[in-house]
């Protein structure tokens, strides 16, 4: 049983096509990594999925496993997807000045509770909640009472973007380009974050430039995106090629 | 999905009440100034007043500096004068109302009868051109504290409206200062005595009702040495097709050690989305510190009005006295508002504070305008000013004034200002996380808004927030 089902996706941004026919299969338990050069349509491909609305879908399909069912989402608001557990980390996290992060966050957990018709959390029980996920990330419970990613440092964003991953609890995560710009322990606390939530329930696609986030997060699966579309897929050993090799002999061997 | 704005054009106040009232003809000209004198059985110091500033207006010609596209205003054709009939006698009590009248205070959510008023506020209402009576008079008597229609304060405490009517705005001020002055017909008095804590809030409710009527109320607030008050003020109108003027006047004089908080939620009728109708909302407030460590605080929540235009100032004239502008400005569809404040420093060791917000919607046009004025007597004066402007959508406008003039150089005059906009990947970002487009651009803009609102006292801020989400539903399409 998968968790998401991409095939033939096509999507374009103001007129411009990116994606060109994209297929990738995501199952519960999986650690996909998706590189390529710079311009290749790897951000594209997690907020489309996502569901940015300034991307629109022109071919293909989009699905999502929803109570035990592949459904199309490629209708569905961000927000709906969301709700249904798609995670979007983002590569250059929002300033929401005058929201604290705590408010921020328990109207977002509470949105997604009350969709999945649980009980929603008082201040009280979903700030102790909240405290427990702290440590892992090595970040302090100032951070919280802090308006949205206001005044935060690129590390900090980036940490704040795991920390509410790990409040949404989402079956499928997209962290895109988190570690850009991160320094070696801020590596580590961000990679300590994704391994705490790993299951055999939840999955995890990783868009990075680099491979040096996959020696502390181990993908099953690395995909190399070139031009709107995956030319090559493989194991992790293929980050490790590219890393020593670079991109130009993929690209050269997808020409043939 | 697109980026759009659209808004809802709903006004849930915009009900009429079906009431018999007496009006005086249309027009203005001295009859009619001696007429509503006549009406109100001023006496002969007031009536001098009115004519001066009657007189004084006729010379005057329309402002034309402001910002906003006004169409011109016959002033010939507007109604000066209107009363519900059955309060022809003023009514002894609460009690003596027109029943439907009670009703339509109701329906804004304000009761009238005191039984039934939530402890804490005390309510004046004004219905088109007069009060309707003030709640809990009695218990505020009791400490001395004077709170009434101007009317009544005319009749019963002649010299201290005397004393400071038109101190602080005085008719040869500007147009609608004058206009006001010649034919002001009611609004609230409070005279806080020495040493007096207001035991509550006092607060001041307007209602528009009749056609094509002009409302010229007036509010004078007095506070004596160590006193303290706070003052809150609504607005609401009935939804009609053509335009109405409301120009107002608000003065405060705080005295040694006195403080003053002036809140307003404004929410006249805006018109509809093609812009037509609404009030045109042209205000003079201004309060004077007058004495030493005195404060007045303005805080205001513009959510209504066709045009806005008004400039909520302190005259800090006391040394070590404090002035405050806290203001969130919204517009949306065709509305126009152009509003700021004027910190005059006089005193020594003046401290001015002004934090203005200010929203754009559709193709309104949002506009601060500000003076900071630091006199050679005003050594160690202070000002902090922080302008903020948030677009929502590409067809909005928002513009910032900062006038600052310093003639003392012991003085610290800092400004801080910036322009955002609610962008796709803002919201997107909130999205992303499971919060609906709705509640997103509430939280972004009442997150903008925070700095003002934690000044309003607590049940007008869950109005104020309230209010704006209201207003900037189905803000994205």
């Amino acid at each position: 049983m998968s968790l998401l089902k991409v095939e033939n996706l096509k999507a374009q941004v103001e007129g411009n096509d990116i994606l060109k026919g994209i297929n990738l299969e995501v199952k519960p338990g999986e650690i996909h990594a998706i590189m390529g050069p710079n311009g290749s349509g790897k951000s594209t491909l997690s907020k489309v999925i996502a569901g940015h609305p300034d991307y629109e879908v022109t071919d293909g399909n989009l699905e999502f496993n929803i109570n035990g069912k592949m459904q199309d989402i490629s209708e569905l608001e961000a927000y709906e997807r969301a709700r249904d557990g798609i995670f979007l980390g983002f590569q250059y996290p929002i300033e929401v000045p005058g929201v604290t992060n705590i408010g921020f966050m328990r109207e977002s957990f509470n949105a997604l509770c009350e969709h999945q018709g649980a009980e929603l959390m008082e201040e009280e029980e979903f700030r102790a909640f909240v405290k427990t996920k702290l440590p892992t990330l090595n970040m302090s419970e100032e951070f919280l009472d802090r308006a949205v990613n206001e005044g935060f440092s690129g590390g900090e964003k980036k940490k704040n973007e795991i920390l509410q991953m790990l409040i949404m609890n989402p079956r499928l995560a997209l962290l895109d380009e988190t570690d850009s710009g991160l320094d070696i322990d801020a590596l580590k606390t961000v990679a300590d974050g994704v391994n705490s939530m790993k299951s055999k329930f939840n999955a995890f696609v990783l868009v990075t430039h680099y491979q040096r986030l996959l020696d502390y997060i181990q993908p099953d699966f690395v995909h190399v995106l070139y031009k709107g579309k995956i030319i090559k897929s493989g194991g992790k050993e293929l980050a490790l090629e590219l890393e020593k090799k670079g991109y130009d002999w993929l690209i050269e061997e997808s020409k043939q | 999905m697109s980026f759009e704005t659209k808004i809802k054009e709903e006004y849930k106040w915009g009900f009429e009440t079906n009431i018999e009232r007496e009006e005086f003809p249309k027009g203005l000209n001295e009859d009619i100034v001696r007429l509503i004198s006549k009406k109100k059985k001023e006496p002969e110091w007031l009536l001098d007043y009115r004519l001066k500033a009657f007189k004084i207006w006729k010379e005057m010609e329309h402002p034309t500096w402001q910002y906003s596209t006004i169409p011109k205003i016959d002033f010939e054709d507007l109604y000066y004068y209107a009363s519900p009939k059955s309060t022809k006698e003023a009514p002894k009590s609460l009690d003596d109302l027109d029943p439907e009248l009670l009703a339509t205070f109701e329906k804004l959510g304000i009761p009238l009868q005191e039984q039934k008023r939530i402890s804490g506020v005390a309510v004046d209402a004004v219905f088109d051109s007069v009060s309707l009576g003030t709640t809990w008079k009695e218990d505020l008597e009791k400490v001395g504290v004077i709170f009434c229609s101007i009317s009544e304060a005319v009749e019963k405490h002649p010299e201290l409206v005397k004393k400071y009517l038109g101190s602080v705005v005085p008719p040869t001020d500007n147009f609608y200062a004058a206009l006001n002055a010649a034919v002001f017909s009611d609004g609230s008095f409070v005279y806080i005595p020495k040493g007096v804590t207001c035991p509550m809030d006092l607060s001041t409710y307007f209602r528009i009702n009749a056609k094509e009527t002009g409302q010229f109320e007036r509010t004078l607030i007095v506070a004596d040495d160590d006193s303290y008050v706070n003052y809150l003020e609504g607005c609401t109108a009935p939804q009609r097709d053509e335009n109405q003027l409301h120009a107002a006047i608000v003065e405060i004089v705080a005295l040694d050690n006195a403080e003053v908080k002036y809140s307003t939620v404004q929410n006249w009728y805006a018109g509809d989305k093609e812009g037509k109708g609404g009030i045109f909302n042209f205000v003079t407030k201004r309060g004077i510190c007058k004495g030493v460590n005195s404060k007045i605080s303005w805080t205001q929540v513009e959510a209504g009005s066709a045009i806005t235009w008004k400039y909520p100032s302190c005259i800090l004239q006391g040394d070590n006295s404090e002035g405050a502008f806290y203001s969130v400005a919204l517009t949306n569809h065709k509305m126009q508002a152009d509003t700021g404040t004027k910190m005059i420093h006089i005193g020594k060791n003046t401290k001015s504070t002004i934090i203005s917000k200010g929203i754009s919607a559709e193709q309104s046009e949002n506009v601060y305008r500000g003076l900071v004025k630091i006199m050679p007597s005003a050594k160690n004066a202070r000002n902090y000013s922080q302008c903020d402007s948030m677009l929502i959508g590409d067809k909005c406008a928002a513009n910032t004034f900062p006038y600052i003039d310093v003639k003392n150089p012991t003085a610290t005059v800092e400004h801080e200002a910036s322009t955002s906009k609610i962008s796709a990947d803002q919201l997107f970002y909130l999205q992303s996380r499971g919060v609906d487009p709705e509640k997103a651009i509430s939280l972004i803009v009442n997150g903008f808004c925070k700095d003002v609102f934690k000044t309003l006292p607590l049940e007008f801020s869950v109005e104020a927030v309230k209010l704006i989400e209201m207003k900037l539903e189905n803000s994205v399409g």
